[in-house]
């Protein structure tokens, strides 16, 4: 059994909301897992069971070889880290830090000790004798964190805590929760709906869509191998591109070209998915693409442009190429990667 | 700074509504120090007189009431008792009952929570035989208690304290209960000191009223010893029409003056929770 291991855990709401439908994972102790996926899809839900701040309407949480199903928030030895923080305002940084220490009856020259070690790890020992209220959004955040290190928890759970900051100190922060993590080496799960967070923190990642897990593994593996429509549209960005097409005795005819021998046996209406960084300009083309706008982002230039049949399409090309607006590009598919899915059940079907 | 027109009206406004407090008790004070004839004849004084000490003196110190046995000093003592009874165990009451209402969601928490807020509708001098058939029935008659217990529960503090708690976010809840906080601590920690303020103000208000019960001592209480401040003012107007000697205005102004320095020193005692509270707001 793994440190933390949640099967067929179901949760349906009193008012009948039928939040997470029978989900099993196991997280192994020491990794950073993420939940990502669309709003509403029931991930604050998942982390607020392993917290113990919902009841499981069915199935079984076990966490550190021990059933918690029916054990008390307070003695699970959980953190958490909420979106809007959640200090105690009228308390000052350091009894936001010292609060649950002292409440494992702890002496005080060891909580002193420890709330000290951990302010010097997050760089707030300066703050300590504020307010919250003193504070700005990136300090709070780092208390947030103070304060779920500091009682050195069996799991820490993240609720969405980087969405509050603006867009810089976001990315810095995503990188100093990656190694503080990795420093202190606690098995923690992070919920978020953006892809680029979940990508670059996640050892493992866990795509969840209407209550269920579309697909679990590494960042790399889901994004070169995504196993659903949906999970192939959520990760990468810019979106993969997505057309219409049709398999006929191993032949894909999709809209305005054909793909030949093709390395499924599946019949029928289908998905093409391809991602813009995957696609190449060459003479012999797959695509050709009507530049509508031209994206300058430096180090790469996002290409949007309609097909044949107006189709919105996206190509991805490094920086050092100059495309002009309104110009005809002919692309085609790098190493045959493109993901091909079937149209009514959304699986992967090459 | 440049002052504005509309400064000078705001400032005089209330530089009036200062003086409509003020002046009165200012006149009550200096009419304190004079002798009884002198306000007799002259009326009421605006400056101090020299009978200051000997008056408030006596109106402290002589026993009064039918068997001479009760002095002011000693009504003042008591209301203190019975105020402070009152607005502490209100306090406490209606701030526990509100947190129970609140953060335990049992099926009949609103009910429960109409159900005292009716209670609102039958004050103590509308269930005043009852009241005093059961304070009596348990032998609480001239006792502390007996002045204290009725009065306690309030409806309209548990009501305050049940709005103000409904708008702290569910999520310090559970993060104090993720850091092992229980139904107590979270209680203590929290929920008393996010509600300082109100607890201040709550218990000034309560303190008042404590202090200002008229019927229920009148009823309550036989012993002089139990008397209170306002049945000793009624008693300190009343006097002076059985005996022959001429009604003793100084003395009366002095007692009034006496009988508002405990609620002023509650709320001097409070004012810097309150006003910290009010200036800092806490996120
Ligand atoms: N207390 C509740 N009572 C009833 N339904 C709820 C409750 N909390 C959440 N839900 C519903 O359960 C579903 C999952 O909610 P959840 O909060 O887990 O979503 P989420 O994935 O965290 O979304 P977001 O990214 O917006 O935070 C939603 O449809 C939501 O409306
Ligand atoms: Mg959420």
């Amino acid at each position: 059994m793994s440190f933390l291991d949640l099967k067929n855990v179901t949760k349906i709401y009193p008012n009948g909301t039928k939040a997470v439908h029978e989900t099993s994972l196991s997280v192994d102790e020491g990794e950073f897992m993420v939940f990502v996926g669309p709003s509403g899809c029931g991930k604050s839900t998942l982390l607020r069971m392993v917290a113990g701040l919902e009841d499981i309407t069915e199935g079984d949480i076990n966490l550190d070889g021990k059933l918690i199903n029916e054990v008390d928030p307070s003695e699970r030895d959980v953190a958490m880290v909420f979106q809007n923080y959640a200090l105690y305002p009228h308390m000052n940084v350091y009894n936001n830090l010292a609060y649950g220490l002292k409440n494992r009856g702890i002496d005080k020259e060891t909580i002193e000790q420890k709330v000290n070690d951990a302010a010097k790890l997050l760089q707030i020992s300066d703050y300590l004798q504020r307010k919250p209220s003193m504070l700005s959004g990136g300090q709070r955040q780092r208390v947030a964190m103070g304060r779920a290190i500091v009682r050195n928890p069996k799991i820490f759970l993240f609720d969405e805590p980087l969405s509050n900051l603006d867009a810089k100190l976001r990315i810095q922060m995503r990188i100093e929760i990656k190694k503080l993590q990795q420093k202190v080496g606690v098995t923690s799960i992070f919920v978020t709906h953006d892809q680029v967070e979940a990508m670059t923190l996640a050892d493992r990642l866990a795509v969840i869509n209407n209550g269920i897990i579309e697909q679990l593994g590494t960042p790399i593996e889901i994004y070169d191998n995504p196993k659903s429509l949906f999970v192939a549209g959520f990760i990468g960005s810019p979106q993969m591109n997505f057309l219409d097409g049709n398999i006929k005795n191993k032949t894909l005819s999709a809209e305005g070209f054909e793909i030949k021998d093709i390395d499924s046996d599946f019949e029928g209406e289908v998905k093409l998915g391809i991602r813009p960084e995957h696609l190449s300009q060459s003479e012999n083309s797959l695509i050709n693409l009507k530049v509508d706008l031209v994206e300058q982002l430096g180090s790469d230039n996002l290409v949007y442009g309609q097909l044949k049949n107006k189709k919105d399409f996206c190509y991805r090309c490094p920086g050092n190429q100059t495309i002009e607006k309104n110009s005809n590009l002919s692309l085609n598919i790098e190493n045959n990667k493109y993901y091909i899915f079937d149209k009514s059940t959304g699986k992967r079907v090459n | 700074m440049k002052i504005k027109p509309l400064q000078i009206i705001a400032h005089i406004i209330l530089i009036l509504g200062v003086l409509l407090m003020v002046v009165p008790i200012w006149i009550s004070f200096a009419s304190s120090s004079h002798d009884s004839v002198t306000i007799l004849t002259e009326g009421m004084k605006f400056h101090i007189g020299d009978q200051l000490a000997r008056n408030y003196n006596e109106v402290l110190n002589e026993k009064g009431g039918w068997s001479e046995e009760v002095t002011a000093a000693k009504m003042f003592i008591n209301s203190f008792i019975m105020a402070l009874g009152i607005a502490t165990l209100k306090v406490v009451i209606s701030a526990m009952s509100a947190y129970a209402l609140v953060y335990y969601r049992f099926k009949l928490a609103v009910p429960i929570f109409w159900l005292i807020f009716i209670t609102l509708l039958v004050p103590l001098e509308v269930r005043i035989f009852p009241s005093y058939k059961i304070v009596s029935d348990l032998g609480l008659t001239n006792s502390y208690t007996g002045l204290i217990l009725p009065l306690v529960a309030s409806a309209t503090a548990t009501f305050f304290f049940r709005q103000f708690y409904k708008t702290i976010p569910d999520e310090l809840l559970e993060s104090a209960k993720l850091d092992g906080a229980n139904a107590w601590s979270f209680f203590i920690d929290f929920l008393v000191p996010l509600s300082k303020t109100m607890i201040a103000a709550m218990f000034i208000f309560m303190f008042v009223y404590g202090y200002s019960q008229y019927l229920w001592p009148l009823i309550m209480t036989t012993a002089e010893e139990y008397w209170t401040v306002v049945m000793g003012m009624k008693i300190i107007y009343t006097e002076s029409y059985e005996g022959v000697a001429l009604p003793r205005t100084a003395e009366r102004f002095a007692y009034i003056i006496l009988s508002m320095i405990p609620p002023v020193l509650v709320v001097v005692f409070l004012q810097k929770w309150f006003i910290k509270g009010l200036i800092q707001t806490e996120k």
